[in-house]
């Protein structure tokens, strides 16, 4: 874990972004002083994936700043270039035009301060769960003594202490996901990307983890990046819901959600979450990609 | 609220169920009634010995048998090490360069339509009859198969796993080490447990072919002398060294990745 000092030196220099809207309040230099510090600026992004036969355009200029310690969801169509804004980010793949800035620090290349969660856990079969997760420390040649204890302590928070030493295909798919978390966790990274990460789970155990991680989010103040096609989980996770367009992908509209925190899985049933849930929904409707004969 | 959907549980040892003894009784009856069959049906021994007379013969030249199996032996191994050590590079070298994967791959792969048996005179013709031969023969049909399943392991390694890695900050090598190499390995193993049962089959040709020692060898003499006996009791040690070059390389993979004959095991027994 970073202590306060080494989070305050982190804070320090996340600028807020350059070229930001100039009618956003917070950014008059009246309010500079204490105005939010902006982890992630996203100016003017776009990306063309150049095949053999043909160019597809998957995001076309998009602007979004996230503020430090910020849920923020990213939900839309299929193909609307939402994983790819997310590996943007990552600095994995190269945008086409524009400028992502973390911390102020512009992304160039791939960049390590950051954990990531994909759909597929990707554990590695031959790694015991603890292992997987001291594998981020192992790459990173950090102190692997200190890093098996935070492990454990991750593993502990998720309720797999006594899972450990068992072997990826030993575990349920819910478990695996969560020693994925675990793994993007241990070096306490200031921001968490993560590309549909209970897509592939059951319901049930999707709503577990949904609970799991905001217990996590809160006490680790990170900020998340959460790629999803599901509009209840958007809601319920999210500080503010980013909605994109069908390809070309491009920010339809950003929706803050003003539920009280912390949550609990039964804020879904009240009338403010289904409010939440309709206006995401309208907005797929009025992009064409929802549907319906009667309307 | 929490909703608990698993009481977490260690995980118990899977015992997967063992074949072994039921394919040993199935082999103890097909013993049993090739003998009742030699003995009550007077097959003449010329055409099908009996167990028995196999075993017989077996005792009576095994001096002269196991002199011949050092041969076969040396000519099976050196030419195993020498496949792994050279299809395992290239096949790296295949994975991370694509000049020779479209350079070298398509024509490594169309080269296995050349029936090895075929060319075996050709490199008696080069080599002589020396060893050198009999281990180029094995190395040409052990080394195909180590090739194809280690580049294909190699290549296994799913996209996210490589994005994982680099968001790490993975080094190149890192990502050979950690991340590619292990996934490819299952793979790697079974390119190799093929190879040592074509490495022996590529001994015997090669001594077929041209020799004047070794089981191969044995069993043309004792053909062209119609003694049928001796021709089993050669093809029982064959097999018997074959089994055994299999049953090492399974060793070996037992040791190296726990992990993955486990998800085998567990996977044959769903």
């Amino acid at each position: 874990m970073l202590g306060n000092r080494e989070r305050a030196s982190w804070l320090s220099w996340c600028k807020p972004a350059r070229g930001a809207p100039a009618d956003d309040p917070r950014l008059t230099p009246a309010r500079a002083a204490t105005a939010p510090r902006y982890l992630i600026a996203i100016e003017g992004v776009s990306k063309v994936f150049v095949g053999r036969d043909a160019t597809v355009q998957a995001l076309s200029l998009v602007d979004l700043t996230i503020t430090n310690g910020e849920f923020v969801s990213v939900i839309g169509p299929s193909g609307c270039g939402k994983s790819t804004l997310l590996m943007l980010v990552s600095g994995l793949i190269p945008a086409t035009t524009g400028t992502i800035h973390i911390g102020g620090k512009r992304i160039e290349g791939p960049t390590s301060d950051l954990g990531i969660v994909f759909q597929q856990d990707v554990l590695l079969e031959w790694r015991t769960a603890l292992e997987n997760v001291v594998l981020q420390a192992q790459i990173r040649k950090q102190d692997l003594i200190e890093a098996r204890e935070r492990a454990r302590q991750l593993l502990a928070m998720v309720g797999l202490e006594s899972f450990a030493s068992a072997y990826p295909h030993e575990l349920s798919g819910g478990m695996r996901q969560r020693v994925a978390i675990c793994r993007a966790l241990l070096h306490d990274p200031p921001l968490l990307l993560m590309d549909e990460p209970f897509g592939a789970l059951d319901a049930l155990t999707r709503d577990q983890l949904n609970s799991d991680l905001l217990r996590i989010w809160s006490d680790r103040r990170m900020t998340v990046l959460f790629v999803t096609h599901s509009i209840p989980e958007a809601v319920f996770l999210s500080d503010r819901v980013v909605v994109m367009s069908p390809r070309p992908g491009r920010i339809e509209k950003i929706i803050s959600i003003e539920l009280p925190r912390p949550r609990r899985l039964s804020v879904r049933q009240t009338l403010e979450f289904i409010r939440y849930n309709e206006m995401v929904t309208e907005v797929f409707k009025s992009l064409g990609v929802l549907r319906e004969e009667d309307g | 609220m929490s909703i608990d959907i698993m009481e977490p549980q260690p995980p118990s040892p899977v015992r997967p169920r063992d074949a072994r003894p039921y394919a040993a009784l199935t082999l103890v009856g097909i013993v049993v009634v090739w003998q009742l069959a030699t003995t009550l049906l007077e097959v003449p021994g010329y055409l099908l010995p009996s167990p028995a007379a196999i075993v017989g013969d077996l005792i009576r030249r095994w001096p002269t048998l196991l002199a011949n199996s050092w041969v076969t032996i040396f000519e099976i191994v050196l030419g195993f090490i020498i496949s792994v050590l050279i299809g395992i590079p290239l096949a790296i070298c295949i994975t991370y360069s694509r000049a020779l994967d479209r350079a070298l791959y398509p024509l490594i792969v169309g080269s296995q339509t050349i029936p090895k048996v075929a060319i075996a005179p050709l490199l008696l013709a080069w080599f002589g009859f020396g060893l050198l031969p009999k281990i180029a023969i094995v190395v040409l049909v052990a080394f195909f198969p180590i090739v194809v399943s280690s580049v294909v392991g190699l290549r296994s390694a799913a996209p996210q796993m490589l994005y994982l890695a680099r968001s790490m900050g993975a080094s190149p090598g890192q990502i050979f080490w950690r991340f590619r190499l292990p996934n490819g390995l299952p793979s790697v193993f079974a390119g190799m447990k093929v190879a040592t049962v074509l490495a022996v089959i590529g001994a015997v040709v090669a001594e077929f072919v041209g020799a004047d020692s070794g089981l191969g060898y044995l069993i043309m003499v004792a053909g062209s002398d119609f003694k049928i006996e001796q021709q089993f009791s050669a093809i029982l040690v064959l097999s018997l060294i074959g089994m055994l070059f299999f049953w090492v390389a399974d060793l070996v993979e037992r040791l190296l990745l726990p992990w993955h004959v486990s998800i085998r095991a567990d996977e044959a027994g769903s």
